[in-house]
Formats: structure tokens, sequence, C-alpha cells
């Protein structure tokens, strides 16, 4: 699914992600774990092919409909409401039957009731929650997730693992963490950077 | 092409949506417009030319688009969405479709109010004119919609958006200008839309590289 090498990225003299070879197979769950600045956000960003790497050659067996990622910030419109948001992804990435696939989301990820409220009143949980449902509204094959688990709380935390734990069965999960104890029954590979 | 005209309505949809709710970018383009057409109205003299005054109603529309552009991705990069637009499957052209739209929609909307203020103010605006202003509108919001675009990527985005931009205006001023005060309106909205259509294929081709590194 994913191989690279010699995968390096600078942002003029800076060294953000230092040369790493690297193989994900199909059905791979790899944890990505190091310390703030080591690279982890920024090696993400350039396996989904948003930022192109200053050295190395990387090859991703999936186009930009079969890939799904949880950034940082939740990448949903503040203005808009939960069910806007999705509608709008959803119409984006083509998603078939879309209402009964948002609709489902929604309900799975305790969002239903405050699917017209706009997400700028949510909180940063129910935000993250949100971007989840985004993330996965397409069914990606590979899924980039940046510590998924920020700001959920523990009902939260929870629902993600059992749900990472069926994905892990279809899909191909690259998550990075600072946090790699809570994936390690979940994780095939896991990569420190330093 | 169908999946590209329902992503970029989608899009422009979406933003007029936005600013329905946020009520920021045409309240200010309206203030703004108004307000540079009544300075420009006590400012002069009586007696102020016809040709003169049209040249400053191109400066109100000219500033005026500005001051739109540089609103047009402040939610995009405010939240860093527009990294989950780019990696949706859809044509990059379409984000910069529904951009433009939108931001037409806000120039029109404020010269809906500006053009009668400036026939108050000044002198009537006749077919000429008016079709002028349409044509700059539409080179106004896809050369800008570009601009503002390569302007959200770079540090110093305020000050790149009109130093990228107005340069790129001088022409649709001059043909502004000339359909709406020159001698041969005919040939300055025939140069508006010569414009119009070598730009819109630029941007449209070039859009996905200002937008992906």
């Amino acid at each position: 699914m994913i191989r690279a090498r010699g995968l390096a990225k600078r942002f003029g003299a800076k060294r953000v992600l230092v040369p790493l070879d690297l193989d994900v197979a199909e059905g791979d769950f790899l944890v990505v774990t190091g310390p703030n600045g080591s690279g982890k956000t920024t090696l993400l960003r350039v396996l989904a092919g948003l930022v192109a790497p200053s050295a190395g050659e990387m090859q991703v067996g999936v186009d930009r409909s079969e890939l799904g990622l949880l950034a940082h910030e939740p990448l949903v419109y503040r203005e808009l409401t939960a069910l806007e948001n999705l509608e709008l992804f959803g119409r984006l990435y083509r998603v078939p039957e879309r209402r009964e696939r948002i609709g489902m989301l929604l309900e799975r990820y305790g969002l239903w009731d405050v699917r017209h409220e706009r997400a700028a009143s949510f909180s940063r949980g129910m935000a993250q929650r949100l971007a989840l449902c985004r993330t996965l509204l397409h069914e990606p094959r590979l899924l980039l997730l940046d510590e998924p688990f920020n700001a959920l709380d523990a009902e939260g935390v929870e629902l993600l693992q059992r749900e990472l734990g069926t994905l892990r069965a279809e899909r191909t999960l690259v998550v990075a963490t600072h946090e790699p104890e809570r994936l390690a029954p979940l994780a095939t590979s896991r990569l420190a950077l330093a | 092409m169908t999946g590209l005209v329902a992503d970029s309505a989608a899009l422009a949809r979406k933003d007029l949506l936005l600013e329905l709710r946020a009520r920021e970018t045409l309240p200010a383009m309206l203030l703004f417009v108004v307000t540079a057409l009544v300075v420009f109205h006590f400012a002069l003299p009586a007696d102020v030319s016809d040709r003169a005054a049209g040249g400053l109603l191109w400066v109100a529309i000219v500033f005026t688009a500005l001051l739109g552009l540089t609103r047009a991705f402040v939610a995009e990069r405010e939240q860093g969405l527009l990294d989950a637009l780019v990696l949706t499957p859809c044509d990059r052209a379409a984000i910069w479709i529904g951009k433009a739209l939108a931001v037409l929609a806000f120039l029109v909307a404020a010269e809906i109010v500006a053009l009668p203020a400036y026939a108050l103010f000044f002198t009537d605006l006749d077919a000429a004119a008016i079709a002028g202003v349409a044509l700059a509108d539409l080179g106004i919001c896809s050369v800008g919609t570009l601009v503002a675009a390569m302007a959200v990527a770079g540090r110093a985005r305020e000050l790149l958006l009109p130093l990228l931009f107005l340069p790129l205006a001088i022409p649709i001023v001059v043909g502004g200008v000339g359909a709406t005060v020159g001698d041969d309106p005919a040939k300055s909205l025939a140069f508006l839309a010569l414009y119009d259509a070598i730009f819109a294929i630029l941007c449209f081709a070039s859009f996905e590289y200002v937008v992906t590194e």
C-alpha cells in the first residue's frame, strides 16, 4: 500500500522529517510515535500528498478518493452545521446513499441530536467526533490519523478504540500518536521518529 | 463535466451560506464602495468631467473587489480547510470556480448599490458601461480568486494579494474605463471579453498547481 525510500522533508534549513524507509502492506496498522516536533504530522501530510517530500521516493497505492486524513484541526467549516459539513464533503467525495451514510455516522459518533448545530458551538471533543465522521464518510481504504484521541472524553476514547478495532480488519491505518499504549493491541507495526 | 459543475455549485453555495451567517464580507464591501463614492462626490468640484468620474468608479470597483478577495479564503486559511478540499476527489478547478462565483456574487451585490449611487452623485451609466462592469467582474473574480489562493499560502498574505492582483487588474481598469467613457466602447468591451477568456482558461488550468505543493 505504501512504499517509501529515503523519504525526508525540510522547510528551508530546518529538517522536519529525517530520511526514513517505510513499507506498509494492505491491512497493516502502523503506529507512528515520537516526541513533539519529530515529524509525525509532516509524515502523514507527505503520505496524504499535501506536502511534497524534499528527498526520497514514495508510492502510495490509493488515489485521493480512497484516502482519509484526520488532521490536528477538525477540517470542518465552523459556520456550517454538522449535517451541512458532512453533506458538503459527502457530495465532493461522491458518497453513494449519502444521507443514510451521514445519518449512520452521526448516530454512531453521538452527534445525531446536534446535527443542526453549527460546528463553532461544538466542544473540542465534539469537533473531533465530527472530524472522524468526515474522515470515515467515504469509507477510505487508507486512513491517516493524526492524534485521533485528541480532546476526546472517556466515552469518545472507548468508542474510537472500538471503531479502530473494527476498521483494522478492513482498512490500512497509519496512526500518529504520543499515546502508543492505547493502540498497542491493534498495531501490526510501529515506527518511532526521533 | 457534470461533476465539475455540481461540485462548483456546491462549493459556491457553501460560501454564500457562510457569508449569510457570518455577514463579514458583503457589509464591508458595501460600506467601502458607498463611502468611496461619497468621498469622491464631495472631494471633486461640481463640474467634474464624466471622464474623470468614470475613472473614479473603476477605482472604487477594483478596491471593493480587493476587499472581497482578501476575505475569500479566510475560512479555509484559519481552519486549514484547503487541505480538506484538496484531498477530495473533485476537480481542483471546482474549488476555484466555486470561490470565484461566490466572490462574483458579493461584487455584483455591492455594485447593485454602487452603480445607482454613482448615477446619483455623478452621471448616468449607459448600457456599454454596465456591460463593461459585468465583463470586468468576470475578469476580476477569475484572476483575483487565483491570486487570493496563492496569497493564502504566503506569510505576508495581506501584502501579497494587492501586490499580485493590482498589476493584473490594470488591463481590466483600462478596458472598463474605455467602455464607460471611451470613444469606442465596443472595442473596450471586446478587449474585456478577450481578457476574461484568456485569464479564465489560464486560471482554470493553473489552479491545481497553486493549491498543491
